[in-house]
């Protein structure tokens, strides 16, 4: 049952989305975020969601994908459209019953708080589902690294992240093999209040946890025979590249904050 | 020729042992050899093993590797190169998610070119017949091919030696005949200096010496024809002896007159084969 977990949200495929460097995609989605914010007209809304429809195209992203993927922010949405709706000030009264009031400024502002927010976040799905996750760590890597002259340790953070990526599939194949072993001895993990279940959940974590302090230690040997002592002097069997492609991206990246830019002067 | 490996008379006591893990060992290893090391639970075959590549260093004694000595940390990164060490536990050896990118970890640590890389990787793979799996998720695949990934991973800092403790311990039957397949090709065809691990006398039979350990001594030094026809011995020692070895001493005691010294299972099956003619 625990094997179902997917990991991230990473859909392999071979379009020119995925085939990008994960530095250029890791930067264009700062862009667009940035372009997001710098929209001032409802031109500006429709403009960056024809770019994030046509990128959605090109790397075969199913709209309903995009939408599953949005489902449990449905929440914040109302609250933020409930919020803006109700709580804007101004004289034009659109309607009004008691001390309830909604003016014409609240629900352009809910409106577009709402379009901004699932344009944001939809954004970032064409990040995280067109690269794997192995991937944007090492981008981040090599963009973050700068910072290794101010003594972040950027390297190990990274190795992190590839070890606890690595990790997840075998603790979740213990964790399923230890609830094996506990039912066997007539642990009940399923039925009873929440108090009572987050209390079985105890003789599972416990071993878990010892079992992984014990990995940790055989891996930290294993990485020490393999020569492993730190960032310092480290090469990399790939190395990332810069293709036209990315030169493209970045001039349609550019041409999208522009045409934003532009479109809010001519308030359209 | 000169033994890569020279250990000598060291001893070894963990912190909290009340009795030594190796106490007085000696033993030079040649290069291009294949050893294996038998002993029972606690008999500090994995201790010596330890030493092999300074992951634990002597109490007493020396152990130099290349002629260079463990206890020296200046030497410590050249050993390790030269001495790769795989563990019982695959699941625990992988560090990356993807084949190729766990076993290229080793060389990009020691700084090699790119290039270089690739074309060792490439070559690791392909000597423990993994080269198709060079994309597969390491969770993905049996134990035996996780082993021998391990193995690879181990095979791409381009040592000389190659020390395996108990490698077959957590795998099925399939998958420890993988591995050993896997580490006596890299031993016959590359002249890799293999030292073998085990408590599986089955494994033993084809390597060119035996040692046994009990209670950190070496108490029996010979090759496996030497060696397994000792079958009271053994059993002293709390060892069984191999299937082969079980079968014919049980045939010899039924009346039958076989040669205790005809171990893989080919040639018991011949020598019973001719004795039966």
């Amino acid at each position: 049952m625990l094997k179902d977990i997917t990991l991230g949200q990473y859909f392999p495929g071979d379009t020119v989305v995925h085939r990008l460097d994960p530095r250029t995609k890791l930067v264009l989605t700062l862009v667009y975020i940035a372009a997001l914010f710098m929209v001032g007209s409802w031109g500006g809304y429709a403009l960056v969601f024809a770019a994030l429809a046509s990128v959605a195209a090109v790397a075969h992203i199913r709209p309903r994908a995009l939408l599953k993927g949005l489902k449990p922010l449905v929440f914040i949405i109302v609250f933020t459209a409930v919020l803006n709706l109700f709580f804007t000030g101004g004289d034009d009264i659109l309607f009004q019953w008691r001390s309830i009031h909604v003016t014409w400024s609240g629900l352009k502002r809910a409106v577009s708080m709402v379009l901004r927010i699932l344009l944001l976040v939809s954004g970032t799905f064409m990040l995280t589902y067109t690269t794997s996750p192995l991937a944007i760590t090492d981008g981040l890597e090599k963009l973050l690294s700068p910072l290794k002259k101010l003594h972040v340790p950027v390297y190990e953070l990274s190795l992190m992240m590839c070890i606890a990526l690595r990790f997840i599939p075998t603790l979740i194949e213990e964790t399923d093999r230890i609830m094996s072993a506990q039912k066997a001895r007539g642990a009940d993990l399923e039925t009873g209040t929440l108090p009572e279940r987050a209390k079985a959940l105890l003789p599972l974590l416990i071993p878990l946890f010892i079992s992984s302090f014990r990995r940790a230690d055989e891996l930290a040997l294993a990485m020490e025979c393999r020569c492993y002592n730190g960032g310092e002097g480290r090469t990399r069997m790939k190395q990332l590249r810069m293709a036209w492609q990315d030169g493209v991206a970045f001039a349609l990246g550019a041409a999208l904050v522009a045409g934003i830019l532009l479109l809010r002067r001519l308030g359209i | 020729m000169d033994p890569i490996i020279r250990i000598k008379n060291i001893s070894y006591t963990y912190p909290d042992a009340d009795r030594p893990a190796l106490d007085g060992v000696s033993l030079d290893i040649m290069p291009g050899t294949f050893t294996a090391v038998l002993g029972s639970n606690g008999s500090g075959k994995s201790t010596l093993a330890k030493h092999l590549n300074a992951i634990l260093v002597p109490a007493g004694g020396k152990v130099f590797v290349d002629g260079m000595d463990t206890a020296d940390e200046g030497n410590l990164l050249a050993i390790r190169r030269q001495v790769g060490m795989v563990f019982q536990n695959p699941d625990n050896q992988i560090v990356a998610n993807v084949v190729e990118d766990d076993v290229a970890f080793a060389p990009e640590n020691l700084g090699v070119e790119p290039k270089e890389i690739r074309r060792r990787v490439d070559e690791a793979l392909k000597s423990v017949g993994m080269y198709e799996f060079r994309m597969h998720a390491p969770h993905l695949l049996s134990g035996g091919q996780k082993q021998r990934v391990a193995i690879a991973g181990v095979l791409a800092m381009d040592p000389d030696v190659l020390v395996l403790d108990e490698p077959t311990a957590m795998l099925d039957p399939r998958g420890r005949r993988e591995v050993i397949a896997a580490v006596e090709t890299l031993c016959r065809e590359r002249g890799i200096t293999v030292v073998l691990i085990t408590h599986h006398m089955d494994e033993a039979v084809r390597a060119d010496r035996v040692l046994v350990l009990d209670k950190g001594r070496i108490v029996l030094d010979g090759t496996p024809q030497q060696i397994f026809p000792q079958t009271a011995a053994l059993q002293a020692l709390r060892l069984t002896v191999p299937d082969t070895v079980a079968l014919m001493s049980r045939l010899n005691a039924a009346g039958m007159d076989l040669p205790m010294d005809a171990l893989t299972p080919a040639e018991c099956a011949a020598a019973i084969l001719e004795a039966l003619q």
